[in-house]
């Protein structure tokens, strides 16, 4: 120890800064690099979101051939869902949560590191497979039975299930990790009843992480046996079922689309009150909405096979379950502008963002009520609609929402601001290109444009909508790099953030900024849901109300 | 975004394939189906916006750290319960006519209406390929058919205001290789063509025409050229176009035909195609019967001309027109390109 005190006079070498940060079992570290990795998927697959928008420019254009073009959406949405989307919000949760209840970190900080390799590697199992000459390019939902032999003879196929499997691993272990550590490990005096919103949502987002990987990994495994083994699972001439996949993936797919906008909701949960300096409104049916959404979302995942011939009995039974989430979201929507409603709204980039979230979101729900719609979805499935839905949902939900939890806590993390000025530029131009990117493809879908189509013919009256969906690819990109350029300059840059510059109320703002390795001298002891308020408030303190 | 507006824009382009222009009765139930929707969900959108626009403007207000904070209100279980049910009751008149527009779009082939049971209906079974589609003409009214076509699907015009001249068209959906879905959009929603399944789906217009789509489910390379023509004929043109196609192959009747067709036979074309009267009996690619009596080659992606120009492109090289198709090309001679052009450009 003492020797090290000395050593720390010279700055450190940057290997034995390297070696620190890979072999570290700091959970606040093992966060952010996890946020790292999904920044670098995230540009990756933004370059080929550029390449497919070029592509469909023009119609009949020749820019790439149809074989590039299905590797590219397959790669894409695998890269956003599993490299991009998970990792960013399981590396948010990492370093927020154990600060937020009072912990020295997670439960099991080696499994922690544990699975963020796993992740990475799995990541880069996938990308291999453009060594062998050719991605995968069934679709990231992979419908049997293309991932067949007959159709995919390739080893891509085997680089994209390994590579699944292998990030699944990590996925879950970062779920168990999160519910032993939010079980176990909460500060003296904070009862479940009293967490901080955020790690609610990021209890119950391992909860349905823990439902809904095994069976894909069950999947991936069956996939990989009928390639390997020669059995026949998915073969249809054989006696497999095509059709069990798909309600194989769909059973992962749905509570998927959970996994990655709960955490967002966490997110908005924390920011919103903070700028509205009000407390959260109705806390308690905040808290029973998303564990109302866990549950009612594992049994709304055939609204994704409408149109695959199940019963109309079925049908309707699907309809009726997804159009049931609508109404714990609903909860959530109003909570937030009842928390809005009367405060005093300081409008810094955190609060820019949420204020994005909640008018773009509530888009992508009322869309996805569209699609509930079972006659409805019949026209609207597997069409340009449905690209614009989900990306409203995961970009104008997720993104958004993301975009705020990390303005708002960069200061935690790095001691440093961000430049306001470069995060409100990055605001306008996402909010603005990301409108015109994808408003245009709910009217190219409605007017008959099916999704995964490298080309299209010019009678068919869709060039305008996908010239105006590829200018607002352009307009976005430069967005994410202004991001990208952010978080770094701001490193030297920023202004000092000292303990607490947004004046918020849970622990993590209770410690320096950056937090020591051991986060808290003193486990603090908490009495409410707002311990700083608490103490900057001894008169009225929260505990009295709750 | 609403219905209108959409018809207003889709109007200046030669195809029309909005969901909002339905000229069949699923099309047109779903479609009725989507503006009660639309409306729905269109008011939730302007209240909360509202709501959320007023509350920016409203209530934004600089914050100096440290300085007085607004009254805290921490929750309120009459309001909480009023937002709960509100929703609630919509979900729940949602479900309900849903429930019927459901089982208007998806009637039952084996327990139809009286009004559907007795009309003259055109059943055809539809197998999907990589990338194209095979149509098996099996029944009109009472009369059994047995003959097959490619990519274009030719139906009779219906009369729905009396019962004897109704002439609904069933489908039944299947697939020899991957998934596929059959999707001509103002005619019927989307129904998946998957292997090892039979599905089925149904329309019936009064329109005759062409009505284009195309298939909705990826299904490999070139699944955005695996195109759907729909040509819906006047009642005796349909029958016209019948009596014709269900004559077998015409043509070989001059020497220079003759050589055509015998390049053709010698070849490896007849492993895929069939030509009925021949010995050309392959099924992995389109019926080649009466190629001439369609208006498209490579399911939709090119013109077929009359003096045969693009086909004979096509033969010679179809990867270059649709990359990534099962057809190869197979070297042929310029003479016997030729040759074989001619004779599949006699078969009417």
């Amino acid at each position: 120890m003492a020797l090290a005190e000395q050593t720390r006079e010279a700055p450190p070498t940057w290997e034995a800064v390297l070696h620190e940060w890979v072999a570290t079992v700091d959970h606040k570290r093992i966060g952010i690099l996890y946020i790292l990795m999904a920044v670098v998927f995230l540009v990756v697959a933004g370059i080929q979101a550029l390449l497919m928008r070029w592509q469909l420019i023009v119609p009949r254009n020749t820019f790439l051939s149809p074989q590039v073009f299905n590797q590219m959406f397959t790669m894409h949405g695998t890269t956003m869902v599993f490299f991009m989307g998970m990792p960013i919000l399981i590396g948010l949760g990492n370093f927020v949560v154990p600060l937020q209840i009072g912990a020295r970190d997670m439960a099991f900080p080696r499994l922690n590191a544990l699975g963020f390799w796993v992740s990475l590697f799995g990541g880069l199992l996938v990308y291999f497979s453009f060594l062998t000459g050719s991605a995968p390019d069934f679709g990231w939902f992979a419908y049997a039975p293309l991932t067949e032999r007959t159709f995919a003879r390739g080893p891509a196929t085997e680089f994209w299930a390994l590579g699944l499997i292998v990030s699944g691993i990590g996925t879950i272990t970062a779920a168990v990790n999160f519910i032993a550590t939010i079980l176990g490990m909460r500060a003296p005096g904070m009862t479940l009843w009293k967490v901080p919103f955020f790690t609610w949502t990021i209890l119950w987002t391992a909860v349905q992480i823990l439902f809904a990987i095994p069976p894909l990994t069950a999947g991936l495994f069956l996939v990989l046996f009928d390639r390997q083994l020669g059995t026949h699972f998915f073969d249809p001439h054989t006696g497999g079922s095509a059709y069990l996949w798909q309600h194989l993936f769909w059973f992962f797919g749905h509570p998927e689309v959970y996994i990655l906008i709960l955490p967002a909701f966490g997110m908005i949960a924390e920011v919103i009150p903070v700028f509205s300096r009000k407390v959260l409104f109705g806390y308690e049916f905040m808290a029973a909405a998303t564990m109302a959404i866990v549950f009612i979302s594992l049994s709304v995942w055939a609204h994704h096979m409408f149109c695959v011939g199940m019963s109309r009995k079925l049908d309707l039974f699907f309809a009726a379950s997804s159009l049931l989430v609508s109404i714990p979201t609903g909860i959530k929507m109003f909570n937030w502008l009842a928390t809005m409603y009367g405060g005093k709204l300081w409008m810094a980039s955190p609060m820019l963002f949420a204020c994005g979230f909640l008018s773009m979101f509530l888009i992508g729900g009322l869309t996805g009520i569209m699609l509930a719609a079972a006659p409805f979805n019949f026209q609207l499935s597997d069409s340009y609609f449905v690209v614009g839905h989900f990306h409203w949902v995961l970009i104008g939900g997720t993104i958004f929402a993301t975009f705020a939890g990390l303005h708002y806590w960069y200061p935690k993390a790095t001691g440093r601001m961000l430049s306001e000025r470069v995060a409100r530029w990055q605001f306008g131009l996402l909010l603005i290109g990301f409108i015109l990117t994808f408003g245009p493809m709910h009217i190219a879908g409605m007017l008959g444009m099916p999704r995964r189509i490298y080309t299209y013919d010019a009678d068919r009256g869709w060039d305008l909508w996908n010239q105006l969906a590829t200018i607002g690819g352009l307009i976005q990109a430069p967005s994410y790099l202004l991001f990208v350029y952010n978080i770094t300059a701001s490193l030297w840059k920023g202004r000092p953030a000292g303990d607490n510059p947004w004046d918020a109320w849970t622990l993590e703002w209770a410690t320096t900024s950056p937090p020591p390795s051991y986060n808290f001298e003193e486990i603090p002891t908490v009495h409410s849901r707002r311990p700083l308020w608490d103490l900057r408030h001894p008169d009225d303190p929260d505990w009295q109300y709750e | 975004m609403n219905g209108p507006l959409l018809l207003a824009l889709s109007e200046g382009s030669p195809q029309n394939l909005s969901i909002f222009d339905p000229v069949s009765p699923p099309a047109e139930s779903i479609h009725h189906l989507s503006i009660l929707v639309l409306s729905i969900t269109a008011g939730i959108f302007l209240v909360v916006e509202s709501i959320l626009i007023y509350s920016l403007l409203r209530f934004r207000r600089r914050y100096v750290p440290g300085t007085s904070e607004p009254p805290q209100v921490y929750g309120s279980m009459p309001i909480e319960i009023a937002w709960t049910a509100a929703p609630a009751l919509v979900v729940f008149v949602l479900t309900l006519v849903i429930a019927r527009t459901e089982w208007e779009v998806r009637v039952d082939p084996n327990n139809l209406s009286p009004e559907l049971k007795d009309a003259k209906a055109l059943h055809v079974r539809v197998v999907g390929h990589q990338w194209w589609w095979e149509f098996n003409y099996d029944r009109y009214g009472d009369e059994k058919l047995d003959f097959v076509t490619a990519n274009e699907l030719h139906v009779p015009a219906s009369h729905r205001a009396e019962r004897s001249e109704r002439r609904p068209v069933f489908l039944t959906l299947q697939s020899v290789d991957v998934a596929h879905s059959f999707w001509v959009p103002r005619l019927a929603g989307k129904t998946d063509l998957i292997p090892g399944r039979t599905n089925d789906m149904w329309f019936e217009t009064e329109h005759t025409g062409l009505f284009v789509g195309q298939c909705a489910e990826y299904c490999g390379t070139q699944h955005a050229n695996m195109l759907l023509r729909v040509y819906v004929d006047s009642p005796e043109e349909f029958t016209r176009w019948l009596t014709d196609q269900k004559k077998e192959a015409r043509g070989g009747d001059d020497a220079e035909l003759r050589k055509g067709k015998e390049v053709f036979l010698a070849q490896s074309c007849i492993n895929c195609h069939r030509v009925r009267g021949t010995s050309a009996r392959g099924t992995f690619g389109p019926d080649l019967t009466h190629l001439m009596s369609r208006d498209t080659l490579g399911s939709g992606v090119i013109e077929n001309d009359r003096a045969g120009k693009r086909l004979r492109e096509w033969i010679a090289d179809p990867q270059k027109i649709k990359p990534g198709c099962l057809m190869p090309a197979f070297g042929l001679s310029e003479s016997d390109l030729d040759r074989v052009t001619r004779y599949l450009a006699s078969l009417e």
